[in-house]
């Protein structure tokens, strides 16, 4: 299994300088991708933009939007950015999309909260012939038939469109009991559509060290959160705080069969990475 | 804050002395119609896991309600005059009488008010008077239909009749009787509650019970009656009544749990089915929820309210799933009457998917001794034999065949066929399964023209080229091992002419590459896809003469095993679904219309495909979206063909239209499989992502199915 390492873009104190020391940090060490996250409302910094920043500093690792709410988004532009940030980045892009569950963010853009599952359906149905049909929309993905597409959420439709558009499964976060269920799912529905091989399996946790960044990533935590009611609680108490926690966690979705798993930090302070590299090579 | 709860069932008063021992100067009363000893009902059953949180949530009534367990391992199983028994299951019985009194006594020395023969027929009263109102008032809740447009219920009524008696026979195991009548099959759920009593609930279907003239009869006429009836079992044991009368279980959820200062709780809220014996367990640990709400949000009731119903939904929605399976099982359970006893009880013990043939090995290795040794005869009477495969090991018949094991390995979908030519590669991959020795290698879809192919890279038997690389590949398959091969004969219909599948499915090739499609209506697979033109009788005539060629042609070849796709909405299941087929000549509308022409096409197949060899159909269940092709119409279809010689059917649910989405999860396919065994009586073909040795012994053992596919890529 590969480890990746989230990007703070959601975090408020972001700057330039503070994310491009990431990106070089992460490329310069054991990590085989860098994740961001997608809100609209919130004080983050736009996904794909970030990591169109990043890939100019970055030679080796993947740049992977995990995940972006695209029918936030219109398709074209979005075939259009994404094929650019494979062709710009030599092949490096992983685009993990989503319906997004926020409300406010589809009222903040100016998009349709109903009818999204068809109008995403769409998306991932289209995506492809743009990436692969060299259509007059250019440019001419690196990586053939375009950047490998993930799809992420837990309802039952999720895994039919996983099955159906995609190259594999984002899982949004959870124990590794809760990843081994999922991608279950993703696979018996992989299996049932005639699909070869096996699909993708990617997933992501949150990780803080030391005390008073543990305690920022709860607050962070309980407030990016804040949407999904009591389970902002769940997950701010599902913060990988200690070496050994990361250690069990990663020994356990490696065991559910993950490809890759992001660890994205509680706070935004390049140390932290290097302490996640420390525990990953040591 | 002022506590108003309505009803003093198990979740009333377990919330009421919850809060009321955190809280110790909140105000909190309950209100319940019946006198305090009064109550109908006999006894309840628990399970681990919910004492756990018993125990956490209120030490002192833990104690009292586990000092009055009668606790049981074993259940026994009466059919067919037989009795079946399976240990090592731990369940807890308490009458409810018993477990309301621990609860009352319990409220009372903590303060709470508890007042008696005080019905409440107006609950809106309390919306001002109380900060909150706990509606704990049962099924029939006063409070929910008060403000059913905001709670929204839906209530499903089941299908079956059921009467909830006790007897003064002391049972010393959970018991199940089904008995045969000349009405029809009554069945019985009975377990012991306390020393002297056990509760004895009776069963049996509308049809039965009106038969039985029990549409017709009292309190005392059925009590009579179902005496009467298991008089063997009961010997001078009575049955006892209370109040009890035959009703339908109604199975309850509601859109919301609370309403401005109100909020559901217990079977106010939801119900689960009484075969796995919940309510009460769901009642409670709702209560714990709501008061550790409490804890979290103070009086912060919006925040209180809206993490109770999160945190709770979800759980109570999964065990109404499982609930749901039991009471289906129950409804339905004449289905299953042709099988021995031992299968009998296993299937019964594994309805709802939660225990397995490892997990029952387990708790009992007699009874899986017992059960593997039914499963290695002929007939399912218990083989004579020391020691027995374990059942995915056992032979099995299929058609004029009898195979080995009851293994189909998948073949891996990515042939890179080119013109339906099988290349080198996927030969060995072909040689490399047989060589794990499964019963049956299950070829991907081979198409039976051109034009019927999936994609370019779909392998073909249409031209004698195809016939030949197969004769090839056939002798060095039978040269070296005993496997046998399934050649699965498709059209694809409007799916055609799509990319091969590395990056999706259905996604059209380039205008220039596509070639034209064949379908029962002019109706695009997605709107990306190109239309498909209405088949005229001529273009039926060739597609069926394509698949009398390909059987033919997999004939000449030697191949072993030839299966006939409907299913999937490939072409001849396109003509099965109405969502697909919209036709007005005799090959659309009712379903005898529907289904005309796949069966012309299975009888024409039948007629150039030897007799020594089996032939089987690959068949679409149910399309799963509304409006579509029903599992009712999948067993009609499924005894005609039995009727025109089909050998097995393999199961399949979905992808008639791209909308589908099944409730994807292993084992997924075992309900539609078990459906079409049971109902048309042939043998079944079960895939749906089966993993684990376990999951094939537990299909196979239950009768759910004769055969399961397993893939490749889960046993590298
Ligand atoms: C046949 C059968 C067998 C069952 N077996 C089991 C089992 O083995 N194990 C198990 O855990 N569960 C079992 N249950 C389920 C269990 O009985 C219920 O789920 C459980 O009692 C729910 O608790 P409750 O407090 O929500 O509701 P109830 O127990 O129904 O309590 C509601 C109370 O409110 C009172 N009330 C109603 N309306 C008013 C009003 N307007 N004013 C004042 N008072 C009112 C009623 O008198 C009653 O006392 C079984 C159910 C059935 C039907």
């Amino acid at each position: 299994m590969n480890v990746g390492i989230g990007l703070p873009n959601t975090k408020h104190d972001i700057t330039g300088e503070i994310m491009v020391t990431w990106a070089r940090k992460a490329d310069e060490g054991p990590f085989t991708s860098l994740g961001v996250l997608d809100r609209m409302v919130y004080q983050s910094t736009e996904p794909l933009m970030t990591l169109a920043a990043v890939a100019g500093v970055t030679q080796r690792v993947r740049l992977a939007a995990t995940i972006i709410a695209a029918p936030l988004r219109n398709t074209v532009l979005l075939a259009k950015q994404a094929a650019t940030l494979d062709l710009l980045s030599g092949g490096r892009l992983v685009l993990g999309v989503a319906l997004g569950a926020r409300r406010e963010d589809y009222e903040a853009v100016g998009a349709q909260y109903r009818g999204r599952a068809r109008r995403f359906n769409e998306q991932l149905l289209t995506l492809r012939t743009f990436w692969e049909d060299h259509t007059a929309v250019g440019p001419r993905p690196v990586q053939s038939g375009g950047p490998p597409l993930l799809v992420g959420g837990m309802s039952d439709q999720t895994f039919a469109r996983v099955a159906r558009y995609a190259d594999g499964y984002i899982h949004g976060g959870g124990p590794p009991r809760a990843f081994a269920r999922a991608a279950q799912r993703a696979r018996a529905a992989w299996e049932d559509a005639g699909r070869p091989g096996t699909p993708m399996l990617w997933g992501m946790a949150y990780f803080a060290f030391g005390k008073e960044a543990v305690e920022a990533s709860r607050q962070y935590l309980l407030d990016y959160y804040a949407f999904t009611g009591p389970f902002a609680r769940r997950i701010a108490e599902g913060l990988l705080t200690t070496p050994q926690a990361v250690r069990q966690f990663i020994r356990g979705y490696a065991d559910a069969g993950c490809d890759e798993l992001i660890l994205f930090p509680g706070v935004s302070d390049p140390e932290q990475l290097d302490r996640l590299a420390d525990i990953l090579e040591g | 804050m002022r506590i108003t709860v309505i009803g003093g069932g198990p979740a009333g008063l377990y919330a009421a002395l919850l809060l009321k021992k955190r809280y110790r100067d909140w105000h909190i009363e309950v209100y319940e119609r019946n006198p305090a000893g009064a109550t109908y009902g006999w006894g309840v059953v628990f399970s681990d896991r919910t004492l756990g949180e018993l125990r956490e949530a209120d030490y002192t009534s833990y104690t009292e309600i586990t000092d009055n367990f009668v606790i049981w391992d074993t259940i026994d199983v009466w059919y067919r005059g037989q009795l079946t028994r399976c240990r090592g299951h731990v369940f807890a019985g308490i009458a409810r009488r018993k477990l309301l009194a621990i609860l009352q006594a319990r409220c009372r020395e903590l303060g709470v008010l508890l007042h008696f023969e005080a019905e409440i027929e107006d609950p809106t009263q309390f919306i001002s008077s109380a900060d909150v109102l706990i509606a704990a008032d049962g099924v029939n809740s006063v409070v929910r239909s008060t403000f059913a447009e905001v709670f929204r219920p839906s209530m499903v009524l089941g299908t079956a009749r059921y009467i909830w008696l006790g007897t003064d026979k002391v049972l010393d195991a959970f018991t199940f009787i089904f008995r045969e009548t000349e009405h029809g099959l009554f069945q019985v759920h009975a377990y012991p509650f306390d020393g002297n009593t056990s509760t004895f609930i009776v069963e049996c279907s509308e049809d039965t019970w009106r038969h039985a003239g029990l549409d017709q009869a009292d309190e005392a006429e059925s009590l009579a009656f179902c005496q009467q009836l298991f008089s063997d079992h009961l010997g001078e044991h009575r049955l006892l009544s209370n109040r009890s009368r035959w009703i339908r279980f109604i199975t309850l959820r509601n859109r919301t749990w609370h309403y401005e200062n109100m909020v559901l709780l217990g079977d106010a809220a939801h119900t689960a089915h009484f075969s796995i014996g919940s309510g009460t367990k769901l009642a409670m640990e709702d209560a714990i929820v709501l008061a550790n709400a409490f804890e979290e949000h103070g009086d912060d009731l919006e925040a209180v309210f809206d993490e109770y119903e999160s945190l709770r939904k979800p759980k109570v929605e999964a065990f109404q799933q499982a609930a749901v399976e039991s009471q289906t099982y129950f409804e339905h359970v004449r289905r299953y009457l042709h099988m021995e006893p031992v299968q009998f009880t296993f299937h019964l013990l594994t309805r709802s998917g939660r225990m397995s043939f490892d997990n029952l090995r387990l708790r009992d290795p007699t009874f899986i001794n017992a059960v593997e040794h039914s499963c290695a005869s002929d007939d399912g009477k218990l083989s004579a034999a020391l020691f027995v495969p374990p059942p995915l090991l056992t032979p099995v018949r299929l058609g004029p065949t009898q195979l080995p094991n009851r293994l189909v390995l998948a073949l891996s979908p990515d042939v890179g066929a080119r013109d339906g030519v099988l290349p080198e590669a996927f030969v060995s991959h072909v040689l490399d399964g047989a060589h794990r020795a499964p019963a049956l290698l299950l070829f991907p879809p081979v198409a039976v023209s051109a034009e019927g192919r999936m994609t370019p890279e779909c392998p073909g038997l249409y031209r004698p080229e195809h016939r030949d690389a197969w004769a090839t590949l056939m002798e060095q398959v039978h040269a070296s091992t005993s496997a046998r091969v399934i050649a699965h004969l498709s059209h694809a219909g409007r799916r055609g002419a799509t990319r091969p599948r590395r990056h999706g499915l259905d996604l059209p090739l380039p205008p220039e590459a596509q070639w034209p499609l064949l379908a029962p209506s002019p109706l695009p697979y997605t709107p990306m896809s190109p239309t498909p033109r209405a088949m005229d009788r001529q273009e039926m005539e060739q597609v069926r003469e394509a698949f009398v060629r390909a059987a033919r042609l997999a004939a000449e070849a030697g191949v072993d095993v030839l299966q006939i796709n409907m299913a999937h909405g490939y072409l001849l299941a396109s003509f099965l679904s109405p969502l697909t087929n919209r036709r007005e000549d005799e090959y659309g509308g009712p379903l005898e219309n529907r289904m005309r022409y796949p069966l012309e096409v299975f009888q024409a197949v039948r007629a150039v495909w030897p007799e020594e060899r089996p032939l089987g159909v690959t068949l679409t269940v149910s399309d799963q979206e509304p409006e579509g092709f029903t599992p009712e119409e999948a067993v009609t279809v499924g005894r005609e063909l039995k009727m025109l010689g089909c050998d097995f059917i393999q199961v399949a649910v979905g992808q008639t239209t791209p909308h589908t989405r099944p409730a994807y999860g292993p084992a997924f396919l075992k309900v539609y499989s078990d459906l079409i065994r049971n109902e048309v009586h042939i043998p079944t073909v079960c895939g749906g992502y089966l993993t684990t040795a376990d999951h094939v012994n537990t299909l196979v053992a239950a009768g759910r199915a004769d055969l399961c596919i397993v893939s490749l890529e889960d046993y590298p």
